[in-house]
């Protein structure tokens, strides 16, 4: 039985390429325009307007506070209430850049606040304007403390999209559970899911391990 | 939207809101105590002398990493009936999401014990305490005080993983938006209610974070 079972999974192998093409196409795109938002975000969290760090602040609290399946929902049945039609495949990429860039924004902040003070203020004295400071001196020295865990958050972002198969995107996830209604050998068919999704994750998580390495070498040598 | 905004059938669905948020509290809370005992277990094997024990905590580690938790829900929901292991579905959620967050928390408590300078264990040894007097006494007030963060960060991820045990049809909070949804269709007032639930617990767990780091963290810890 189980050899039958792996026989009809084999013949579904396209069917799951499909799913896997889908999750790079909803995590690439989020990714894509995540991190432009979070770092957009990001400096302004830790720019001098008060106010607008703060709006930023409570946007950031708002969504790390609450589920992203709740997100997910919140956006898929509520937008066409207000009058916004949206399918499941831009739903999907909608929520999960809002989520990617509220986390990335974190990041972002705290790398730039990171970056001591004397930096700035020598920019300061040598004429920069806030601009220049900004993409000249500070951003460069932040990044460093910046690309570790914006790596680690790609990976999260790869394994959030899951989340999206709720809706319908049809994903890797989602072919994993339409095929166990036929195949009914629920090991397999999620152990192969697992195997696809560590297949896309674990180049990631090996090279933000490298990047936090990297890093913490050069911070010891200072 | 908002203009029609119904909060009399909110009222009339509290009950179901309140009965669901203390079925999520006391599930992440149960998932919550188990994925820290795990995440000890798994710590103590990975760092431990044995070589094949820190090996399997090391494949069980990485495999959960790099994988989403709704895959790993649903291979044990679909998978463990095929097997012959009959559980309820809430155990079978609280499993998935131990299995979950115990790796977590064992990478946490690793990195909290590594960042004790060896020069501390190297005095205890040579103050004549024994292991237990080390661990009692130097390493677990140190790991305690710089993993208190995380360890809350992580409770706060476990706690919104939770909802996602609604997709396999346990009653908690995000199963309460569902019905509302399906039986009013009334998808904003159900979800952002939900939302709002989960928003308590966060600024909860986030205040106490915030707590502990002023009261338990040792600044200078090094």
């Amino acid at each position: 039985m189980w050899g039958f079972y792996f026989q009809e999974l084999m013949h579904s192998m396209p069917f799951f390429f499909k799913g896997v093409w889908m999750t790079i196409s909803v995590a690439g795109l989020s990714l894509f325009a995540g991190t432009i938002i979070g770092f957009i975000g990001g400096i302004i969290r830790a720019g001098r307007n008060k106010f607008l760090s703060a709006i930023v602040g409570i946007w950031v609290d708002l969504i790390r506070g609450t589920p992203f399946l709740v997100q997910v929902f919140i956006i898929f049945f509520i937008l066409p209430s207000a009058g916004i039609e949206l399918e499941a495949f831009p739903a999907a990429v909608i929520a999960l850049s809002n989520l990617t860039a509220s986390f990335i924004c974190e990041i972002v902040a705290s790398g730039i606040l990171a970056v001591p003070k004397g930096q700035s203020e020598a920019a300061t004295a040598s004429g920069l304007s806030y601009y220049q400071q900004l993409r000249y001196i500070v951003l460069p020295q932040a990044m460093k403390t910046i690309m570790p865990p914006l790596v680690g958050q790609y990976v999260l972002l790869v394994k959030d999209s899951s989340v999206v198969s709720a809706i319908g995107v049809v994903d890797i996830t989602r072919v994993g559970w339409l095929t166990v209604q036929r195949v009914p050998e629920g090991l397999m068919v999620f152990g192969l899911v697992g195997l696809l999704y560590f297949a896309i994750c674990y180049p990631l998580i090996n090279l933000s391990g490298r990047l936090e390495r990297r890093m913490t070498v050069v911070n010891t040598k200072l | 939207m908002l203009e029609s905004f119904n909060f009399r059938v909110i009222w009339e669905y509290m009950p179901l809101y309140g009965q669901c948020f203390l079925a999520t509290l006391w599930m992440s809370g149960l998932a919550l105590l188990g994925a820290i005992l795990l995440g000890i277990v798994a710590c103590a094997m990975r760092m431990g002398e044995s070589r094949s024990l820190a090996v399997l905590a090391g494949v069980y580690i990485e495999s959960i990493r790099s994988t989403p938790l709704l895959v790993q829900l649903y291979f044990f929901y679909f998978g463990l009936p095929t097997v012959g292991i009959m559980l309820p579905e809430w155990l079978t959620g609280v499993i998935a999401l131990i299995l979950n967050s115990g790796a977590y928390y064992a990478e946490i408590i690793r990195s909290g014990i590594q960042s004790i300078h060896t020069g501390q264990i190297e005095a205890g040894i040579s103050s004549g305490m024994n292991y237990f007097q080390r661990m009692r006494h130097i390493i677990l007030p140190q790991a305690l005080g710089m993993t208190i963060r995380p360890m809350l960060g992580q409770a706060i991820v476990l706690v919104k993983d939770s909802s996602l045990l609604s997709l396999i049809s346990i009653m908690e909070l995000t199963r309460a938006g569902q019905l509302l949804t399906s039986e009013r269709f009334m998808p904003a007032e159900g979800f952002l209610t939900t939302a709002v639930f989960y928003l308590i617990l966060y600024y909860m767990l986030k205040w106490f974070s915030n707590w502990s780091e002023k009261r338990l963290v040792f600044k200078e810890a090094r």
